[in-house]
């Protein structure tokens, strides 16, 4: 064990490199592309044992990902945003196949307008589609969810796909310490994969995935798939407890911070959580009972534990790094879905904001406390916020002045020509 | 918390400045984040990295909105708006400039709340062929204003974050930032740790309800040609080519031909004029000119007034 500085990228690609990873098909693109580096210079100099090949795109990434991981092989990979979305049709097809293997994605916002920086729609684009989801806050989460994410995947009531996530820039290139548990540690909470039937062979010919047509029988495999992904909630505690028995860190499905004696709760995901812990702890400085819930587990969703931790509170501030146009944040429907008709249900604040990497800062977080508490208060639930400044829209007038878009008069940015 | 910045070039080694701070806070028993942020990054343009160092887990993260210390690889940053160098500064602030000017004079030319320290560049990085590399000295610098870092530490930490460079290269380095760690003993311990946020005093954002407006305005288009001529990618530049006219044989193409940013106009006398103006110093028209009538110069460092070129 040895604790050290590593970004989010680098302990990533620790995490495959310790899970012993046989094959890793890869594909690069900003901001996963440090991943695969990492991995191809240890491949190269013997010091990981597994295969790192680049394939001619994230589609063919994920079939090979797929293949080999359906000859029972452990297999990683790793991508981002439009990768992710080149590769759709194997993300949904891949879970059908029900071969484990684990994929990270580093959250990177979708075109258009294109950019680097992140939020969580890419990922959310993969919501649906049968893999499991871990979604990380810290770069040692990052690491030791990739090892979390292998027992779960591979576990015999699941044998599904997983995604663990990281959010571009503010994990992938930032630096934090991490500890990296020992390859022999690592080993106990994680032995070498026992794939049973999953053991595809030239030689034993099977046809993977079959056609099938009239409906009963694609509903029966779909179904199959749906109650595999709820089997790995019960699942997931058992991977949780074994990984804190073993390495002394503990990853609940579902982070409750300073949330015993809360009255309010800020709900997000993803690397903003320790940004909204910091403004709880200054809010508890002032009296105010907050603190921060955090689904890790995003699918299978966490729906109960969600309900048991919610349940009689004033009010939550749900935070979506994310938007779903037309409909608002998927994170605030998915709870509202969780919490509807429960007796002692919180009112639910929806925020939108951190799209294509835009900060929230402190003082948003503390300004969401005030309006959270003004609306339990009132008992009015006020309509979604898109965060946004005044500031931010001068800068958008003097870009689109100089874009030559016709604003009117009196939107025109100070720059006009 | 100490919250440091670095504001440098592509190329001058900010983001390795940040990470052999960094890691000398750690081992010195500190929690510590590090970031180097830039867009589409290329060699030249302005980027900053950043430091976060506690006692306690660091739950803060992106950009340092209230420094504690800004360190600046060379003084042609200053003026630069894209690099935003001086953004939020207060009284705490401690800004460190490499350059030959010294730190009253930036001081009352900047009206800076804080304190500013002039630190001339070292010859070692001085020498170096195209631009400055002043991860080194930054570092040490830094190590000595903070006053936490003990000077032995600083070996410990290059050659952890340096050692696939090799033994000179970490020597060199750490000569570099020994130098400039002595060089700030006079103000060892001037940066002192900020404080968190209130919640009780701060300024609340200025929210807006962000309107509707129509597709004629609201997609995402540029509808007026050749905008990138208004991004003066010339102060990305640290060598600046110069055309000998007397050598010059008016081929009038190779140079403007091969130029990658088509900065490089011919006149119909054949001609050709370099734009300096968004020429970012690549130095392949110098290569390519077939009777070698292109040569090269250092940029100088900022000139004070009148800034452009």
């Amino acid at each position: 064990m040895r604790r050290t500085l590593l970004t989010g990228n680098g302990a990533a690609a620790w995490g495959a490199r310790l899970a012993e990873a046989d094959y890793v098909p890869a594909f690069p693109i900003t901001p996963q592309t440090e991943i695969i580096e990492a991995l191809a210079g240890w491949s190269e100099r013997g010091e990981m044992a597994g295969r790192v090949v680049t394939l001619d795109s994230e589609h063919s990434m994920l079939t090979a990902a797929a293949a080999a991981a359906a000859t029972g092989v452990r297999v990683f990979t790793a991508t981002s945003s439009q990768g992710l979305l080149y590769g759709m049709e194997m993300i949904y097809t891949a879970p059908g196949w029900r071969a484990p293997f684990v994929m990270v994605n580093v959250s990177r916002a979708l075109a258009s307008p294109i950019t680097l920086e992140a939020d969580h729609n890419d990922i959310l684009a993969a919501r649906d589609s049968g893999f499991l989801q871990i979604h990380c806050a810290t770069c040692q989460e990052v690491l030791d969810s990739v090892l979390m994410a292998y027992r779960l995947a591979e576990h015999p009531q699941v044998r599904l796909p997983a995604i663990v996530n990281l959010d571009g820039f503010y994990l992938s290139f930032t630096r934090e310490p991490v500890v990296i548990p020992d390859q022999e540690q690592v080993r106990r909470f994680l032995p070498p994969f026992d794939p049973g039937n999953v053991a595809f062979r030239a030689d034993r010919p099977a046809s993977q995935a079959a056609l099938v047509l009239g409906g009963s029988l694609y509903s029966y495999f779909r179904y199959e798939a749906h109650l595999a992904t709820l089997q790995a909630l019960t699942a997931y505690e058992e991977v949780a407890q074994a990984f804190e028995r073993e390495m002394g860190r503990r990853y609940p499905a579902v982070e409750a911070y300073r949330a015993e004696d809360a009255e309010y709760i800020f709900f997000l995901m993803g690397a903003y959580a320790t940004k909204a812990k910091d403004a709880v702890n200054r809010l508890r400085e002032r009296g105010m009972r907050i603190g921060v819930v955090r689904p890790r587990l995003l699918r299978p969703y966490p729906a109960r534990i969600l309900q048991e931790l919610l349940r009689g509170r004033r009010a939550v501030a749900v935070i979506d790094q994310n938007l779903s146009m037309g409909m608002g944040g998927i994170l605030y429907s998915e709870l509202a879905s969780a919490l509807y008709g429960m007796k002692d249900a919180p009112m639910l604040v929806s925020y939108i904001g951190g799209l294509g990497g835009r900060d929230i800062s402190t003082e948003e977080l503390f300004t969401m406390a005030a309006q959270t508490r003004e609306a339990a208060d009132a008992g009015v639930t006020p309509e979604p916020r898109l965060l946004y400044t005044a500031a931010e829209l001068r800068e958008v007038r003097k870009m689109q002045t100089i874009a030559g878009s016709k604003l009117p008069g009196h939107m025109e940015g100070k720059n006009d020509e | 918390m100490f919250r440091i910045r670095f504001h440098g070039r592509g190329g001058q080694g900010m983001k390795t400045a940040a990470n052999l701070l960094s890691r000398a806070f750690f081992l010195e028993g500190y929690e510590i984040q590090d970031a180097p942020r830039y867009g589409s990054e290329r060699r030249g343009a302005p980027i900053f990295a950043y430091v976060r160092a506690d006692r306690e887990p660091i739950l803060e993260r992106g950009a340092i909105t209230r420094p504690d210390l800004i360190l600046v690889a060379d003084d042609s940053l200053i003026h630069n708006p894209s690099a935003g160098v001086l953004q939020n500064v207060n009284s705490r602030t401690v800004l460190l400039i490499h350059s030959e000017v010294p730190g009253e004079v930036w001081k009352d030319r900047l009206q800076f709340p804080g304190t500013i320290i002039g630190l001339p560049l070292s010859a070692v990085a001085r020498s170096g062929a195209q631009i400055p590399v002043v991860s080194a000295s930054c570092t040490g610098a830094a190590a000595g204003l903070v006053g936490v870092i003990r000077r032995e530490t600083l070996e410990p930490a290059l050659r952890e974050e340096l050692t696939r460079l090799g033994e000179s290269v970490i020597a060199q380095n750490l000569e570099t930032a020994l130098s400039a760690y002595d060089a700030m003993q006079p103000y060892a311990g001037c940066v002192k740790e900020g404080g968190a946020l209130s919640a009780e005093d701060y300024a609340p954002p200025d929210w807006i309800e962000i309107p509707y407006e129509d597709s004629t305005i609201s997609a995402p288009v540029i509808y007026r040609t050749a905008t990138s001529e208004q991004i003066q990618t010339g102060l990305w530049r640290t060598r600046r080519p110069l055309i000998d006219y007397s050598h010059c044989n008016r081929c009038s193409w190779v140079c403007s031909t091969f130029c990658p940013d088509s900065a490089i106009h011919v006149d119909p006398d054949r001609t050709p004029h370099i734009d300096y103006e968004h020429c970012k110093g690549c130095m392949i028209c110098l290569a390519v000119c077939p009777p070698h009538a292109i040569y090269m110069e250092k940029e100088q460092p900022a000139p004070i007034e009148g800034g452009a070129r």
